[in-house]
């Protein structure tokens, strides 16, 4: 039975890395734009034309 | 190009500039699907002088534009996309910001968390359910288990049961109970016991109920606040899109101002094509007014030096300047608002389905676990015995069934009314409308098109009069230019604003306009009418009416099937009501010349004999009317205070979804009551059972999860059918 004190803290972690992952993609704005993104993603340039950079 | 366009605007009031001076601006862009129409726009407002980037977000169709901290111009930007064939609007700062779901975001993070909770407590409960088959953990081990089971339930718990602690609290002090308050009990207690039960070693630890009903229940939550949220910013949009700028003249210049901006003695400039954003008095300009969305009438009215306007009207030919006399919110409207408000009143005092149920719930479910609590005592179990058989009975009977039935399936309702073009406000609205026994319908704009058609009129006259009329920008020169097609222009033609227009046609002076103006002395009797005729030949008359849409007769037939009763009410004058309620097959119910304050009797009138009225109206003089019916529905195309009145807002050309909506809507309480009759079923069995000491952790678990699943597999199957079909 020992080995549970292995695998318990090491599912857990996993399951964290799963939350903390969601609370990620939540903050950094990943479902703000579902459509748009499936547009992006046909398009190679579009990728890159971050709001920061211009086209020349 | 009129003068108009030539003037350089001033939008720099719809810029959010930040200390540094960069500034950021957003655009509701109308037209894109794709990502060629994202790679177009962003390209060319890109490439345009001050601006940083743009990015455009497909879903809710903003296009948010970072500026340099340069004077950069929005109008350009606006200019930008619309060459591209797209339609844009400015979006006013403060209602960008109000945009930003904080709710929605709690929500999502407090599910994620139950979700996490939920999903890895099964770890530790799993095995000690397995002691339950004889698979025993020895003493020491089952405790580690719920120990490790507690850290994990327990912060989730807390942490994602806030919301309905929170609720609860606040409920409590107010003096009443909702939905919550057996809720955060429940939780509460739960945790409770788990916690005595684990210390003193027991083998009642609910610590997956406790997190696990929390998951379900904030599923429930989730999907209702999504359901209003998308109401509330596609209404908003809409609201944008019809007079998000007030054009003010500041000396020469015209500066535009977000419309809650405009004061009272502003001068504001309305251009051809644009609606008045406020109520004001003409200072200079002629032109002629469409009053359909205020008044109801289809005959247009012609404006001059001194004349009154009103917010809403559609300003047709001439450039115009007027003063300001009051601003939106206290205008001469301030009658409809009262009775409005009045109307909002009585629709707010309506119970909605799940608080029914939750009104006849609570009590009892509170009474059982208390008389469970004190009969196991008093028939000589102990008190921590006692306690448990307590909780037990009411997490089994925890309402995640009622929080989930109602909800799951209005979103499925509601999702499929959106991709129909119908916007639905709230929950509520769907219910009510699924008990609508009567419908009532403003004409114009509504039943009709709200665009004049030519009636009548032999094609050798139309091909007469087409190359005058194809060189004006009049709507009803427009209409007739539609039924000739294409051909020739007149030459040399000059435009009188409210008056018409002159020109050359094969080398001979025509006119073609109102009555004076081509030189006629008799009216006709409020019709709505143009002449023709060459110099000093006989005139011709072209009469214009506005066509029924052409789904309204059949929409009319399908709502009679179902059983409805249906009548016109309509401000317009009596002979056109008349015509319309012919065409549509509604010869007998109809009423003409009402005023606003008429409307809303008569529905006042309809409800004291007992009938649940739909209201369908688009216009200043419906929105008293729509706010007191039962249920009401208004076009994308009506006036901002119609559009907030109404429950649903249609955007498509279509009337038959009028019928559609109230089908959906019984649908979809059809099936909220049948979860209602299954958890009821349900909680009859699982409750004198736990009440009887005959429920185990595992069971309450299976249960509870058991009977949620089950409900919300009820509410989303109409959805799959209705996808198919």
């Amino acid at each position: 039975m020992t080995i549970l004190l292995f695998l318990a803290p090491a599912s857990l972690a996993l399951g964290a890395l799963g939350l903390a992952a969601f609370l990620w993609t939540m903050r950094s704005g990943q479902y703000d734009d579902p459509k748009g993104d499936a547009a992006r993603i046909l398009y190679d340039h579009l990728e890159d034309l971050t709001p920061s950079d211009k086209p020349d | 190009m009129s003068p108009a366009l030539a003037v350089q605007r001033d939008l720099e009031a719809f810029v959010r500039r930040d200390a540094t001076g960069r500034g950021r601006l957003e655009l509701l862009v109308t037209g894109a699907r794709c990502a060629a129409c994202i790679s177009k726009i962003e390209k060319a407002v890109r490439a345009l002088p001050g601006v940083d980037g743009a990015r455009l977000n497909l879903t809710t169709g903003k296009l948010a534009v970072e500026l340099e901290a340069t004077a950069a111009d929005p109008d350009r930007v606006v200019q930008a996309v619309e060459g591209l064939g797209y339609r844009a609007c400015l979006f006013d700062p403060t209602e960008a910001a109000a945009a930003q779901d904080r709710e929605g975001h709690d929500l999502a993070v407090a599910l994620g968390v139950a979700g996490f909770g939920a999903g890895n407590v099964m770890m530790f409960s799993v095995p000690a359910w397995a002691g339950l088959f004889g698979q025993e953990l020895n003493g020491s081990t089952l405790t580690v288990m719920y120990w490790l089971a507690a850290l994990v339930a327990t912060p989730c718990a807390l942490f994602a049961g806030r919301l309905f602690f929170r609720s609860a609290w606040a409920s409590l002090r107010r003096g009443k109970a909702n939905m919550d308050v057996p809720i955060s009990i429940g939780v509460i207690l739960t945790l409770i016991v788990s916690f005595s039960e684990t210390i003193l070693g027991g083998r009642h630890a609910y610590f997956d109920a406790a997190v696990t009903l929390l998951f379900l229940l904030l599923i429930g939550r989730y999907l209702d606040h999504r359901l209003r949220a998308n109401a509330r910013s596609a209404a908003r949009d809409l609201l944008a899109l019809q007079a998000p700028v007030a054009m003010r003249l500041d000396g020469d210049v015209e500066t535009g101002v977000p419309v809650a901006e405009v004061r009272v003695g502003d001068r504001v400039v309305i251009a051809p094509g644009d609606r008045v954003p406020v109520d004001g008095r003409i200072e200079a300009g002629l032109s002629e007014l469409d009053n359909a969305l205020i008044t109801g009438e289809t005959a247009l009215a012609p404006v001059g030096v001194g004349s009154i306007l009103h917010a809403g009207a559609l300003n047709l030919t001439g450039r115009l300047i007027m003063t300001v006399t009051a601003r939106s919110e206290d205008s001469t409207l301030a009658g409809i608002a009262r009775l409005m408000e009045a109307g909002a009143q009585s629709r707010s005092a309506y119970v909605r389905l799940a608080d029914k149920a939750a009104a006849l719930y609570v009590p009892i479910v509170h009474t059982a676990a208390a008389v469970t609590f004190l009969a196991s005592w008093a028939l000589g179990l102990g008190p921590r015995e006692a306690l448990l058989r307590a909780a037990a009975v009411l997490i089994v009977t925890c309402p995640c069934a009622l929080g989930l039935a109602v909800p799951a399936v209005q979103i499925a309702a509601s999702s499929r009314l959106f991709r129909k073009g119908v916007l639905v406000k709230s929950g509520a609205a769907l219910e009510r409308l699924a008990e609508v026994d009567h419908v009532v319908f403003d004409k114009t704009g509504v039943l009709t098109q709200g665009r004049p058609r030519l009636v009548d009129a032999p094609q050798r006259l139309i091909a007469m009069a087409a190359p005058l009329a194809r060189a004006s920008r009049h709507p009803l020169a427009r209409a007739l230019a539609a039924e000739a097609g294409l051909g020739l222009v007149a030459q040399d033609c000059v435009e009188t604003p409210g008056q018409g227009v002159e020109g050359l046609i094969d080398g001979r002076r025509a006119r073609f306009g109102c009555a004076s103006f081509v030189g006629v002395s008799d009216r006709g009797a409020g019709e709505t009418e143009l002449w023709f005729g060459f110099d000093g030949e006989v005139k011709i008359r072209f009469t214009f009416e506005d066509q029924p849409r052409a789904d309204a007769a059949s929409t009319i037939a399908a709502l009679r099937r179902l059983g409805l009763g249906v009548e016109i009410l309509s401000g317009d004058l009596a002979g056109p009501v008349a015509r319309i309620a012919r065409a549509v097959g509604l010869d007998d119910a109809w009423q003409a010349g009402l005023t606003p304050f008429d409307k809303a009797a008569v529905i006042d009138r309809l409800k004291a004999e007992g009938r649940k009225v739909l209201m369908v109206g688009d216009g200043l003089n419906d929105a008293a009317a729509l706010a007191r019916a039962h249920a009401s529905m208004a076009p994308g195309a009506a006036v901002d205070a119609a559009q907030s009145a109404a429950d649903l807002v249609f955007t498509g050309e279509e009337l038959g979804v009028v019928t559609q909506s109230i089908i959906v809507a019984r649908t979809a309480r059809r099936r909220a009551l049948e979860n209602f009759g299954f958890s009821a079923v349900y909680n009859l069995v699982a409750a004198p059972a736990a009440m009887f000491g005959l429920i185990n952790p595992f069971i309450a678990a299976l249960a509870m999860s058991g009977s949620s699943i089950i409900v919300l597999l009820n509410a989303v199957r109409p959805g799959v059918r209705w996808r198919r079909k």
